[in-house]
């Protein structure tokens, strides 16, 4: 084993798109969904993908991904300690 | 009076203590006697007067309240001896190990216990779940330790002999519940508090019973027997021995008694106690009735399915609902639900008496709850209920009705009733139907919506519940009718349609051959009390004749296009256009039915893509219920016309067909004569992934099965093609291929666990054969069919197959049951809100789409949204 080439897992097929929303457009897409932060569903600031792009607590994180019924689907988390 | 409201702010759970018990008692029970000489209950007995009124009449000797009001009251018993709580034992356990025996801390060293104490305070409202993960992993902790770190002192291991007793490895020896009273009664506050208990209201120090609460007599009545013996509730059997014991604990304690004859009866006494809690603790032998039944004790009347949860709480009973068996009626609408007589006079509806109804109602109420349709009650605007089965004078009552009573009508023709076959697994499991009130005892149901309710009519009953107000009826009327659910969200197609001799009569009626005579056609169409325009005759002469689709295009919408293969087209009658010979290629254009028969792929419940669902689809649920209603009663009309049976010679075929079956049995023997022999010389070469021995019997069973096909092929040769059975088989209307082999060619190979039949003796199944046989015959191979009958063997390796599928039916319904139950506890609080997410009851977001995609399964063709090919084919006609 090298151990020493990074794995970027962001570039495996199976790992959707996520990126980290700003601040103004989080508090635009909250008020649209008409939910709390707490109620997204959450997504732990150490999970890798949150911190391979950097997700800090607080953060809301754009993911897209793939599914069988509607083709592309744009879903939020929240991110939280942990 | 103004009513006095409040409310419940919040519950919270703990542990009773001796000073509550005594506060909240009523009067102690000091004596085993319960009635005296005269029959009198004595007081300080566990039947005293104090605990609640019982007979009816009498005033409460406590809160001066009659039955009705008087809500008991719970007396005490104060135990010589305390005893342990069966239902804290592992409580106290933990907290035995968790502390040091000398000074009751918690066995972790000051400091630490000062940082989890912080660390505690600050998850405990926020975490719960992680606060009660910290309180166990200190307890693990302090368990371990073996030495006080407050007070230095040895501490030595403890063993609980199950159920109750507690034993020391050390010089305590065993810990009678008063030692370790006192033991628990040591432990400080912060340390109970930091192990996840609240001093103030769960104080482990309760969980040793030194007082015990007697329940008041209304929780354990006893009944007056006919014969005039008053027979106890169990819980007043159990008291009474545990006050005995207690009194016989007292007495030898005062007396001086031995200590081992102390102990032997506080072991009683803590026996009694245990049962009186929980009569099923593992490990004691539970107390029992004279008649040997075991007693229902307070653990036994909050447990399981007939305990006070899901007995009780959970599963209501209701008022104006009936029940009984069904049966079918073909010649209602699938909307409709027969309702006997005797059950529409008893569940009633009740209607508000306005200036527009009231000659109907008084007619209702004249002719009283005896005679249909009539009226079970009247309430007065003041809300008074007059019972009109006491009234002699029903004239003067009606003649009193004013706009603004309520009358309790009975049932009548078009009132509309929910209607419920359990085990309610879906929503089609509980419909709305309109009532047609029929003689007879029996509920009567169209026999197309039996898919839906999973029903049969071998005695299944069902439930009808009648809605008591407008807005339920209105909801069931427009969300619960039985047409409302013809298309089944679970696929989107019909869950709703042709089963069985509506399926055989639509072939063949269909059918090219079908000719029918005016005479013949006037009888169909006036079955369905068609009064239109009637067609000209496709074939005007030697005779004006008609076919069967010219009559079936009647009941099509006129801009109606479909085409589709049916059910039929397979083997040699294989189409897969509109050039068909065979005539088994469905195509319906501008409402006519010019080409291929109707069978299962058009008219069949449970046919996704079939004719009948597009019909539904495209022209709405109250065509296609008017569709159903007609069409099906024109099918049945029209084999009944034919006439449809099956007979013996349906499946018979000739001597020699029975020599070609033998040769292709003969021919598979030697075929697996030669795999053995391969086998046994170690030449047969074995499949990747399998042993040498799988690959034989996989050979085997291949070729075995293939010579099942085989000899159904040649037997089925013999059969009459358009014979009824084939017919039936074929059109999908019931029956299928292998079921017409099985009873004309053989049975084959009889199967265990998905292999042939091998266990039994040792080597062999059954003693006519020798030791190591593994030929077809001694593993289950099944050569002759239901009609020439099976030998012995043959019917024993039958039996053996059978009964595997008998078990594997009763295991999967209690598994899939089971695992359905945990399924809907979990998902029953979420909801798509109208901004189409899917929301928890706390407003979490679930999805954010429903289904992602926002689309109603139920208006999809296989969950695709769109269906582009249809659309193309409804509009110009054809495909593509």
């Amino acid at each position: 084993m090298s151990g020493k080439k990074k794995i970027r897992i962001m570039d495996h097929e199976l790992v959707p798109k996520h990126e980290v929303v700003p601040k103004e457009e989080a508090i635009k897409i909250l008020k649209e969904l008409g939910v709390t932060p707490q109620q997204l569903p959450l997504l732990r600031a150490s999970d890798p993908v949150a911190r391979e792009i950097g997700a800090k607590p607080g953060d809301v994180v754009r993911i897209i991904r793939n599914s069988p019924t509607a083709g592309k689907i744009v879903i939020y988390r929240f991110v939280i300690a942990g | 009076m103004m009513k006095e409201e409040k409310f419940i702010g919040a519950i919270k759970f703990g542990i009773l203590s001796p000073d509550l018990i005594r506060k909240m008692s009523a009067t102690a029970i000091v004596t085993s006697e319960v009635y005296d000489e005269n029959g009198l209950p004595v007081e300080g007995g566990v039947m005293d007067p104090r605990l609640g009124v019982i007979e009816p009449g009498q005033r409460c000797a406590t809160c001066g309240n009659t039955l009705a009001r008087c809500p008991g009251h719970f007396g005490h018993l104060e135990l010589a001896r305390p005893v342990i709580h069966i239902g804290f034992v592992k409580h106290i356990y933990d907290l035995l190990r968790a502390t040091c025996r000398k000074c009751g801390h918690l066995k972790i060293p000051k400091d630490e216990i000062d940082k989890y104490l912080n660390l505690y305070e600050r998850l405990k409202d926020k975490w719960p779940q992680l606060a009660r993960s910290l309180s166990e992993f200190v307890k693990r902790k302090a368990i371990k330790n073996m030495e006080c770190p407050h007070c230095h002192a040895k501490q030595y291991k403890i063993r609980l002999e199950k159920p109750t007793t507690f034993i020391e490895e050390g010089p305590l020896g065993r810990l009678w519940p008063n030692k370790i009273f006192n033991w628990l009664d040591q432990i400080p506050s912060d340390h109970l508090r930091l192990l996840g208990y609240d001093p103030n209201f769960s104080h482990p120090k309760w969980m040793i019973i030194r007082v015990l609460p007697v329940p008041p007599i209304c929780v354990r009545p006893s009944i007056l027997l006919e014969t005039g013996i008053r027979s106890e509730d169990d819980l007043t059997h159990k008291l009474v021995d545990i006050v005995r014991t207690n009194e016989k604990l007292r007495e030898s304690i005062a007396s001086g008694a031995p200590e081992v004859i102390v102990e032997d009866l506080w072991e009683l006494l803590q026996y009694h106690i245990t049962t009186y809690i929980d009569n099923e603790v593992p490990g004691v032998p539970p107390a029992r009735r004279r008649s040997g039944m075991p007693l229902r004790t307070l653990a036994q009347r909050l447990k399981g399915k007939e305990g006070r949860f899901r007995g009780n709480l959970s599963g209501k009973r209701v008022d104006f609902s009936a029940r009984t068996v069904i049966s079918p009626d073909p010649y209602i609408s699938i909307n409709e639900v027969g309702v006997p007589i005797e059950i529409a006079k008893t569940v009633t509806v009740p209607v508000r008496v306005t200036p527009w109804n009231i000659d109907e109602i008084r007619k209702y109420v004249l002719n009283g709850p005896n005679k249909y349709p009539g009226a079970n009650y009247v309430i007065d605007p003041t809300g008074r209920r007059i019972d009109l089965r006491f009234i002699r004078d029903l004239k003067a009552v009606a003649e009193s009705l004013k706009p603004g009573y309520v009358v309790e009508r009975h049932l009548i023709d078009g009132d509309i009733v929910l209607f419920n076959r359990q085990p309610s697994l879906h929503r089609m499991s509980i419909m709305g139907h309109i009532v047609r009130v029929l003689p007879g005892r029996t509920f009567r149901l169209h026999l197309a919506v039996c898919p839906p309710y999973n029903a049969d009519f071998d005695g299944d009953e069902m439930n009808l519940h009648v809605p008591q107000n407008i807005e339920a009826r209105a909801e069931a009327k427009t969300l619960l009718l039985v047409q409302e659910h013809i298309l089944s969200p679970r696929y989107g197609g019909p869950i709703i349609g042709g089963i069985q001799d509506y399926i055989s009569g639509a072939y063949l009626l269909s059918s090219k051959v079908t000719l029918l005579t005016q005479d013949q056609v006037s009888d169909l169409l006036a079955s369905i009390n068609y009064d239109g325009e009637i067609p000209e005759p496709a074939v005007l002469s030697p005779k004006r004749v008609w076919t069967g689709k010219q009559i079936i295009s009647l009941l099509l919408p006129e801009n109606f296009n479909f085409s589709k293969e049916a059910k039929i087209s397979s083997g040699v009658l294989k189409c897969t256009d509109e050039e068909c010979f065979w005539d088994s290629y469905l195509v319906v254009k501008k409402g006519k039915l010019l080409l291929g028969v109707l069978d299962k792929a058009a008219i069949g419940a449970q046919q996704p893509e079939s004719m009948l669902h597009f019909l539904v689809r495209e022209y709405g649920n109250a065509f296609g219920k008017e569709f159903m209603d007609r069409a099906f009663k024109l099918f049945l009309r029209f084999i009944e016309m034919r006439g449809f049976t099956m007979a013996l010679t349906d499946i018979m075929i000739p001597e020699q067909a029975y020599e070609e079956i033998k040769e292709v049995v003969e021919e598979a023997k030697k075929e697996i004569e030669e795999l053995i022999k391969m086998y046994r010389e170690g030449k047969l070469e074995s499949m990747p992934g399998r042993t040498l021995e799988e690959t034989l019997e996989i050979k085997i069973l291949d070729v075995l099965s293939k010579a099942r096909d085989k000899a159904g092929e040649r037997a089925v040769k013999y059969l009459d093609p358009f014979n009824n059975v084939f017919i039936m088989a074929k059109t999908g209307a019931r029956g299928s291929a292998l079921n017409i082999t099985q009873m004309t060619a053989m049975l084959g190979q009889q199967s265990v666990r998905g292999q042939r039949i091998s266990r039994g003796y040792r080597g062999r199944t059954l003693p006519h054969f020798k030791r190591g046989d593994i030929g077809p015959e001694a593993r289950g191979f099944v050569a002759s069919s239901f009609v020439k009958g099976l030998s012995p063997i043959e019917m024993f390796f039958h039996a053996a197959g059978g009964r595997e599928g008998l078990v594997d039916t009763a295991v999967r319904t209690s598994q899939s049951g089971y695992m359905q139950r945990r399924l809907i506890n979990s998902l029953i609080d979420l909801v798509v809100e109208y901004d189409g997410t899917v929301r928890s009851a706390y407003g979490e977001l679930v999805q954010f789409r429903y289904g992602e995609d926002g689309v109603d399964p139920k208006n999809t063709s296989f969950g695709k949204a769109v269906n582009v090919e249809r659309i193309i084919e409804k509009h110009v006609g054809w495909k593509k």
